[in-house]
């Protein structure tokens, strides 16, 4: 109790230093904490990915497309439970600064195969009866103010043209990590308007999403499948929803390791700092460890003096730091929900920034401690005066 | 050898020799010293700047090693001790008076006087009592709860002789006690020391500047260049 006591008066007796050396420590925690959200969430996707969802495109790029007539001889393949297809219509909302994603898709098989999207009973019927219908993720809604009814018009940026859509329904996430801003239609519109207009456009799909009862099955069904289209004119590539996730997050591989590589150079810094503020506190007090050795004290005494108070001043900088991380996070999750449409901090990322602290104040504790506690007494007594 | 008092003496040192390093040349600080205090004696050491007054001190309240020599205290060979034999020899026989006081500024004038209990197997109930029965001595009662810096250079040094005999120590070593403090808190401050010579029978070992600090002891031994003369 007296350790601890003169541990925190000590920790407090240069106030500015103190405080500044606080703050240093949230501040680089934040950081970090934000930073190892950031990474997280690009492989959210690929975390949140079911094992029994295949997905199927053209094995040359997925700027390709497929014929729709693959359907058939897809969902024929042994082992295959449901088939549903899809194009990226890659539309925007008024202005191009309103990005969110946005798909055609065929909506009943869709919408079985991705339990996820949430949708209530009534509203979702009147999804698959309107074949303008359209259904939007629950924060889309509430960033652009829509209502169930209410006509939206989406600008074709792949598809050139204005499409009216009627929001059938506003879907929620099942878990906290499903995306809740993104929108999707009846491909079936998409594909009787190309008819019309673009007729050699017609007929073609981006992906097919496949589902399997057991994911034991996905690599011989994949297999499968592609032996199906060998040496077709449209050779498919079929992988699991996970790996094509990946494929997405690898393009930006380079970016995440950048990010991860700061998260860890800021806390390197920041122990750099705390080291040099303990080293300089401990420089001053050599003078009274060589007194507390003189009256009896032990080298492990005055270890437990530094130490303590570093960690302490880690500590509370770390908890300020974890804190400050929720609000900051609510923050981006709002300011930039067409960037960042899930932006939750993790447990994990939680336990990540208080042993981040830890590490920092037993890092910059390391040679102080060592200091004080091997300082010859005539050597520190000298010090005073 | 010399004897130097009638009582049996509890320090005696035989051949200390000791020496400092700067680079590569050898610095010999105290040489051949050779000396006994007997128990309840109240020496001064006296010499000017670098003589080896404070290392001498230093040695014998055992915070320094010595090159050579034997330095007996209380029939125990303090040379023989290791580091930590000799933190718990020092905090059992040896109370500290400094010439800065060396109060640590974060504890208050009961908390630094209790510091040296710390160490003992005594309850939070005894280490009040004696910590307050030892504040009383130095007429610091009424301060207990005052931090260094809300006290004077006078009544920092009272908590210091506090803390120094706090522990009930045999001797007591004071380097320069007086060396911080104006001419009125300095005769009280020798007046402290005097009177725990006195009336409690501690051997009191102190190193002065000061002629009249000096005056108060009963046997005053100089040293000059390492190499001590009777007073």
């Amino acid at each position: 109790m007296f350790f601890l006591t003169m541990i925190i008066r000590n920790a407090f007796r240069h106030k500015m230093r103190t405080i500044l050396t606080i703050v240093g420590v949230a501040i680089a925690v934040l950081a970090f904490g934000l930073l190892r959200t950031l990474v997280g969430l690009w492989y959210l996707g690929v975390e949140s990915s079911s094992a029994t969802r295949l997905v199927t495109r053209n094995s040359i790029s997925l700027v390709f497309t497929l014929p729709i007539s693959y359907k058939d001889r897809i969902s024929r393949v042994r082992g295959i439970e449901a088939v549903s297809w899809g194009n990226w219509f890659g539309g925007v909302y008024i202005d191009p600064k309103n990005f969110f994603p946005n798909f055609a898709v065929e909506p009943k098989s869709y919408l079985e195969l991705y339990p996820e999207f949430v949708l209530s009973p009534d509203q979702k019927a009147a999804f698959l009866l309107d074949r303008k219908g359209a259904v939007a993720g629950r924060k889309l809604a509430a960033k652009y103010g829509w209502k169930v009814g209410d006509q939206i018009t989406l600008k074709g940026t792949i598809f050139p043209g204005q499409w009216d859509f009627i929001l059938r329904s506003i879907y929620r996430g099942a878990q906290k990590s499903t995306d809740e801003t993104q929108f999707f239609f009846h491909w079936d519109y998409l594909n009787e308007t190309l008819k019309k207009t673009v007729p050699r456009r017609a007929d073609q799909v981006g992906y097919y999403m496949i589902g399997v009862s057991r994911p034991d099955q996905a690599a011989e069904v994949a297999v499968s499948v592609d032996r199906l289209f060998r040496n077709s004119l449209a050779e498919t590539l079929t992988e699991t929803e996970k790996a094509f996730q990946l494929g997405f997050v690898s393009m930006t591989e380079a970016i995440m390791i950048a990010i991860k590589i700061v998260s860890y150079v800021v806390i390197v810094i920041i122990m750099a700092v705390a080291a040099n503020t303990m080293a300089m506190t401990a420089r001053e007090r050599l003078g009274e460890y060589a007194t507390m050795k003189t009256l009896g004290f032990g080298a492990r005494h005055i270890a437990v003096l530094v130490f303590g108070e570093s960690v302490i001043i880690s500590a509370v900088g770390g908890g300020m730091g974890v804190l400050l991380t929720f609000p900051a996070a609510h923050w981006i999750k709002t300011a930039l929900s067409q960037y960042f449409p899930i932006f939750s901090v993790s447990a994990s990322t939680v336990c990540l920034e208080m042993l981040a602290a830890l590490i920092v104040g037993v890092v910059a504790a390391l040679f102080p401690t060592w200091r004080g506690a091997t300082i010859g007494i005539a050597d520190g007594l000298r010090r005073i005066g | 050898m010399e004897s130097i008092t009638v009582k049996p003496p509890i320090v005696q040192i035989r051949n200390l020799s000791k020496s400092y390093r700067r680079g590569s040349q050898d610095i010999p600080v105290l040489m051949d010293i050779n000396f006994d205090i007997g128990e309840g004696d109240f020496i001064a050491l006296m010499g000017p700047s670098g003589s080896g007054k404070s290392t001498l001190l230093n040695l014998l309240a055992g915070i320094d090693k010595a090159d050579s020599g034997q330095i007996m205290i209380g029939g125990v060979d303090i040379t023989s001790l290791s580091e930590t034999e000799l933190a718990g020899w020092r905090s059992a026989n040896i109370g500290f008076i400094f010439q800065f006081y060396n109060l640590i500024p974060v504890l208050t004038a009961f908390e630094n006087v209790e510091l040296p209990l710390l160490l003992t197997r005594l309850s939070r109930k005894e280490r009040r009592e004696h910590v307050e029965t030892a504040l009383r001595l130095v007429n610091l009662a009424d301060r207990m709860d005052h931090y260094p810096s809300q006290l004077s250079g006078g009544q920092q040094q009272r908590v210091a002789i506090a803390r120094a005999i706090i522990t009930d120590p045999v001797i007591l070593v004071a380097d320069e006690p007086t060396g911080d403090l104006d001419k009125v808190s300095a005769i009280e401050i020798l007046n402290f020391i005097d009177r725990l010579n006195h009336e409690f029978g501690k051997t009191v070992i102190m190193v002065t500047h000061d002629p009249r600090a000096a005056e108060k002891a009963r046997l005053i031994r100089h040293l000059d260049k390492g190499v001590l003369s009777s007073g």
